[in-house]
């Protein structure tokens, strides 16, 4: 019997994801007959783990803190052993500049796009370049924060006078935001987990949305707003492709254990372009991963199982 | 095993069901088309986090409870004991119990109308008589005249019965009748007819505002000559701080005003009562409606409202409130005009709990709610108020349930990151940076408070004015 502390909540915009997988990880854990620790990481976290010493840290958090590293490198610190990814891929992928910035060097594809700090408009008039940025993308564009994972602060720019509003919604999430070209097309999903140290993938998920309105991110990932489809129709080749690339990027942001990516496939052109990597993809009920699994015949207590697995072997 | 602060749920562990994608699915092909409703998971997790300890948040619509005092209510609560300690542990009648509707009387009286017995139906807070009117009312695709803003509470539950929502631009003086008619006539052209008027009249909610008397008759004429219903929704018809009281719409009329009232805002939330007076029809079928839900509200709370009535003048405790939050709602004032950068625009309320303020249209409150939470203060979005995402720069501000220091501090932060978005435009549009206000000098009627403070629609007013109307609903 393993003491395993879930690693769950936290301060960030996606705390309430994270308790709902952290709750799921939590269950299937005891199943597994492990002895199970559930801590909503606050101030007082260290002091938690100093005083309960697991075994192993299973990090169900996602967004800031959680997700980017930063707990990561703490349990380094501490000497404990954890899930999932180590600090540097957390910083590397929690962050889409960096990660898009990886991948562009490693030729792995991804849509153009410009990215920014807060002080290149506020001290270097970066407002200036925005009609070359703007000619370069072609509207409509997608301007998101950095590092914010759920849909929040996403907004579509369909002319140049709402740029500067998505810009500033934007950089209410993030000191660093990107201005994206926009792929109208298909919204794929590769869920990736290790089996003995190697990443395998798993089925590819299709998000359809019900109602034919690409714009509004926030109702993608409501029940009954958003179909999902596992495993997705695609073509043997292009799924092929698209699992290929999940693992290239896999690799190159050097992910452990397990991660998602998500890709878009591009309506006019069947070019597959890699949106962004999570880290820590969510355990819910309605989240992607479980599902992926589940089409491929490995049931949730599997998952939790193979990600404890990997973690031990790293 | 386990321990610590987890979200648990309960039962046994070895009968826990487990969740695969195909029971979401399965579960999913279940839901009624009804369910398929509004508020994005990302704004619930985000309006959850404006609950955390270390947050100032304005984003609450409560009263301040702690200024009730433990003794009354430990007191209270051992002469029901004493005396009906079996009877208020029992099942009560549907339409609420005799000792609790003398109590209703009293405070309907107090705003100057007159009602019998009969015609009252205790309810279980007045949410409830929103629920149930929509419940005796509404097809699916029936349409509802509501005030844009509308209370944030009721749109759900127009959702949940399909209603078409209609809502007509407030200003200053509350729900624009004018705009009422003539939304009434379209309607009426196209063959439809709106099976009721939604308003709170009195301090509203979201938007602070009061209807003047003059739209008030004004209003009620429409409601009779068109034989419409009027739901008056008055939660705080007794919380003024200023100007003489108004006669209720259901003192103007009796025929066609369903009149809803709660204990929430003069006594208590906790003990969710409310009620509801409305023409016998209506009621009876309001009645049948209720014991569908909840067979009676508690009986525990109308023996504690029916103990406390008669234990004193339970007004002494709305009087103490009035001074509470009239000092509050000063405090956020003041604060408002010394912090708030000059773009933005608010309401001066009468009474009630909530300042409406309204930003310029390129801030997304909801974007800025995200950046407020980093500072450690929460507000509600103005979209939570409107049906089809308009709102969407424009915020409420609760005073009611915040100490004045904290109230300070909240508005000063939120005036900060909204001076921030504010000067970020200005520098990727061109424009210059917005001047720092002077603070205004201290008082009513002072020029630097007066000047921005407005009506409910703000600059977007013009935005506003549009009449909305959605697609109708899928029908079952």
């Amino acid at each position: 019997m393993t003491k395993v502390a879930v690693l769950k909540g936290g301060h960030s915009l996606e705390r309430q994801v994270s308790l709902k997988s952290g709750a799921r990880v939590q269950d299937a854990l005891e199943r597994l007959g492990h002895e199970v620790v559930s801590v909503d990481v606050a101030g007082d976290l260290v002091q938690r783990l100093e005083a309960d010493r697991p075994d192993i840290a299973f990090v169900s958090l996602h967004g800031r803190d959680g997700e980017d590293g930063t707990v990561q490198e703490l349990l380094e610190v501490m000497g404990i052993a954890y899930t999932g990814s180590g600090v540097s891929a957390c910083i590397r992928a929690a962050d889409k500049v960096l990660a898009k910035h990886a991948m562009l060097d490693a030729a792995l594809p991804t849509p153009d796009f410009f990215a920014f700090n807060e002080t290149a408009f506020r001290e270097l008039g970066a407002a200036q370049a925005l009609p070359a940025i703007e000619q370069r993308l072609q509207f409509p564009i997608v301007v998101k924060p950095a590092s914010q994972g759920s849909a929040l602060g996403i907004k579509f720019a369909r002319t140049p006078a709402d740029v500067p509003g998505a810009l500033v919604a934007a950089f209410s999430y993030d000191r660093k935001v990107l201005l994206e070209r926009h792929v109208p097309g298909r919204d794929l999903a590769v869920s990736i987990i290790e089996q003995d140290g190697v990443p395998e993938t798993l089925p590819i998920v299709e998000a359809v949305p019900e109602q034919e309105d690409f714009y509004d991110f926030e109702a993608r990932y409501e029940i009954g707003a958003t179909k999902f489809l596992c495993p997705a129709e695609l073509d043997d080749a292009v799924a092929t492709r698209a699992a290929e690339i999940a693992l290239d990027v896999y690799k190159l942001m050097g992910c452990s254990g397990f991660a998602r990516v998500d890709l878009m496939l591009e309506q006019e052109t069947d070019h597959l372009l890699v949106l962004e990597v999570n880290p820590i993809p969510g355990l819910t009920e309605t989240s992607l991963l479980p599902q992926a699994a589940d089409a491929a015949g490995l049931t949730f207590d599997g998952v939790i199982e193979r990600i404890l697995a990997a973690a031990d072997q790293r | 095993m386990s321990s610590g602060s987890g979200a648990r749920r309960s039962g046994p562990v070895g009968r826990r069901p487990r969740s695969t994608s195909r029971d979401i699915e399965r579960y999913g092909s279940l839901f009624a088309q009804r369910t398929q409703v509004m508020k994005s998971s990302a704004m619930r997790d985000l309006m959850a986090l404006t609950e955390r300890d270390d947050v100032i948040s304005l984003a609450g619509g409560m009263p301040d409870t702690s200024t009730f005092p433990p003794d009354s209510y430990a007191s209270l609560m051992k002469t029901v004991a004493a005396e009906s300690c079996a009877r208020a542990l029992q099942y009560g009648p549907t339409e609420g119990m005799a000792l609790v509707k003398r109590c209703i009387l009293d405070v309907m009286q107090a705003e100057g109308m007159h009602v019998d017995q009969e015609e009252l139906l205790v309810t279980t807070g007045g949410q409830q008589v929103i629920d149930l009117v929509c419940k005796t009312l509404l097809d699916p695709g029936d349409v509802v005249v509501c005030e844009a803003p509308t209370y944030p509470g009721a749109v759900p539950t127009f959702s949940a019965y399909q209603a078409e929502v209609v809502q007509v631009t407030m200003d200053r003086d509350g729900m624009r009748v004018d705009e009422l008619e003539s939304t009434l006539e379209e309607l009426e052209s196209s063959g439809r007819r709106p099976k009721f008027i939604y308003t709170v009249p009195n301090f509203h909610n979201p938007a602070g505002v009061t209807l003047s008397l003059e739209r008030r008759r004004e209003l009620v004429r429409i409601a009779g000559e068109r034989e419409l219903l009027v739901l008056e929704d008055n939660p705080y018809g007794l919380l003024r701080y200023e100007g003489d009281p108004l006669p209720t719409l259901r003192s103007l009329d009796d025929e066609f005003v369903i009149y809803a009232s709660t204990f929430s805002k003069i006594l208590s939330p906790g003990v969710r009562l409310g009620w509801a007076a409305a023409p016998a029809p209506v009621l009876a079928k309001m009645n049948i409606g209720k014991q569908a839900c909840d067979l009676c509200s508690s009986s525990i709370s109308q023996y504690f409202v029916g103990a406390y009535f008669d234990a004193g003048p339970w007004d002494r405790y709305v009087r103490s409130l009035i001074e509470l939050y009239r000092r509050r709602r000063d405090v956020m004032l003041d604060a408002l005009a010394e912090h708030f950068p000059r773009e933005a625009e608010w309401t001066h309320p009468e009474g009630g709990l909530f300042i409406w303020a309204t930003l310029p249209p390129y801030i997304d409150t909801t974007d800025l709610l995200a950046r407020a939470l980093q500072e450690h203060v929460a507000f509600v979005p103005g979209r939570a108020a409107f049906v089809d995402g308009r709102g969407g720069s424009s915020m409420r501000l609760n005073f009611s349930g915040v100490e004045e220091d904290r109230i300070r501090e909240g508005v000063r932060r939120i005036g900060e990151v909204v001076r921030e978005q504010v000067a970020l435009y200005g520098t990727l549009t061109g424009a210059s940076p917005p001047e720092r206000v002077t603070p205004p000098r201290r008082g009513v009627g002072d020029a630097g408070e007066g000047r921005r403070e407005t009506a409910a629609g703000g600059s977007s007013e013009a935005e506003l004015a549009k009449v909305l109307r959605l697609p109708r609903k899928r029908a079952g």
